[in-house]
């Protein structure tokens, strides 16, 4: 019986991994994701206040550490009853996210499908989460995830009503990025510890400070194109160095989006496509 | 004939109820680095109490649960979770019998061999894994929050196994000679 299971489990990865993306058991996964989808959107409903519970206490020990104007902003969060502040909080970063579409910053030419994150990454190997949007609501692979704070990721999975998106931190997505204020170019990379990112590509001719801000940069040549859109932020330079060997600016930044708390996002859809 | 049945139905529940409250839940829940793994104690505790058959085919639907879920490679934690779920299943029928420690011992190594595995399969597969990341920084406090976590899962699980199921062994005697 288990050596049957076990063969049933190394068939199923033989026959996903070579099939294209389309194939019959990618299929049979998407509408498995379309069943499963309302009870982790349930789920998701029924825990966070306890999620916002839990990060309401950890905050308060973590302020313990930190300056007098956390200790304010833990006093003022600390007088709201626990389920109001979940409904508020949700309420204001989808009102931020609103007023994000609204300005200039949003990338022209694009329109956007708001959504929240209902799964996160289920091990330390993958640094993705599940979207409740898909096909349906026109999301297309490699189209942009971006929140209110900037550069979340890119979708390079789609079923039906969900979508897997790949975030910054992963090792696997590389963004042609631009300083703000020297206009040096680079590529933003994932860094060596969890949740930090490196600037590469830079070379020792351009000028880069600590405290520019990083863009994405949005070329295009010969018919084609970045995937990302011209000027979303991704973060800011934390650390240069040069050495006499290297070719390149050696760059720490510190992403702008807090990947640990993504609630909701926006995935930019070209105005071009069909829906 | 209603144990037959009813069995199934609940070691599913079980499997459904964890799979879910781990992708939507636990997995966001991030101690010095680990995150909890109920869908493991979950089918540590069914192992455990039901045997290495109910095991091992527990962990397989539990792990493809998780990946259609995630939409992950479908097959790799059904193959990881159906060894774990079948020698914690042997385990228990063997030198674990009627032990104490056989939770916490179970859910210790299978934590281990299942993130050993899934960092193996995960190279194979050419996913970009870290061994540092998988193996030095989340495997400690993940083995210290699952062995936290172990004994309420396994009463609850244990307490649902129970429910609405007779007592298993002889009803009557037959004396013979």
């Amino acid at each position: 019986m288990a050596g049957v299971l076990v063969f049933v489990s190394i068939v199923l990865i033989t026959i996903y991994f070579r099939e294209p993306s389309g194939g019959s058991l990618h299929g049979i996964q998407s509408g498995g994701a379309a069943v499963l989808r309302p009870f982790e959107v349930g789920a998701e409903r029924v825990a966070r206040p306890f999620r916002d519970a839990y990060g309401w206490f950890a905050g308060l020990v973590h302020a313990k550490s930190e300056n007098a104007r956390l200790r304010g902003e833990v006093d003022r969060l600390s007088q709201q009853v626990i389920a109001n502040q979940t409904a508020a909080r949700e309420n204001a970063d989808l009102k931020r996210q609103l007023h994000y579409v609204g300005t200039t910053a949003f990338p022209s030419g694009y329109d956007y499908v708001a959504t929240p994150v209902i799964a996160r990454p289920p091990s330390e190997f993958q640094q993705q989460v599940d979207i409740a949007a898909g096909l349906t609501k026109g999301i297309r692979k490699n189209d942009v995830v971006v929140n209110k704070d900037g550069l979340v990721g890119l979708v390079t999975q789609v079923a039906h009503d969900t979508a897997q998106v790949t975030l910054l931190t992963d090792p696997t997505l590389k963004v042609p990025a631009l300083d703000l204020t020297t206009k040096a170019t680079g590529v933003v990379a994932h860094g060596q510890g969890p949740g930090t990112l490196i600037l590469d590509r830079v070379l020792k001719s351009q000028t880069v400070r600590s405290g520019e801000w990083m863009v994405t940069a949005g070329w295009k040549s010969e018919g084609l194109k970045s995937l990302y859109p011209k000027g979303i932020p991704i973060g800011v330079v934390t650390g240069a160095s040069l050495t006499d060997l290297s070719l390149y600016w050696d760059i720490q930044l510190r992403p702008r989006v807090d990947f640990g708390s993504l609630q909701n996002v926006l995935v930019l859809v070209p105005k071009t496509r069909q829906r | 004939m209603t144990r037959l049945l009813l069995e199934p139905v609940k070691v599913g529940a079980l499997i459904f109820v964890a799979a879910i409250l781990q992708v939507t839940i636990f997995s966001s829940v991030d101690i010095l680095g680990g995150t909890p793994d109920v869908v493991l104690l979950t089918l540590m505790a069914i192992a455990l109490l039901r045997g290495s058959i109910f095991g091992a085919a527990a962990g397989f639907a539990a792990g493809l649960l998780v990946d259609t879920a995630n939409l992950e490679t479908l097959g790799v934690t059904s193959l990881l979770l159906t060894i774990a779920g079948y020698w914690i299943g042997r385990y228990g029928e063997t030198t674990g019998r009627d032990r104490g420690h056989a939770p916490f011992v179970s859910v210790a190594v299978a934590t281990i061999l299942v993130q050993f595995g899934a960092l193996f399969l995960h190279y194979m597969l050419g996913d970009p894994v870290s061994a540092r990341v998988a193996l030095l920084d989340a495997l400690f406090p993940k083995v210290a929050l699952n062995l936290l976590l172990t004994l309420p899962v396994y009463a609850l699980v244990r307490r649902v196994l129970a429910w609405a199921t007779e007592p298993e062994g002889a009803t009557e005697v037959q004396l013979l000679g």
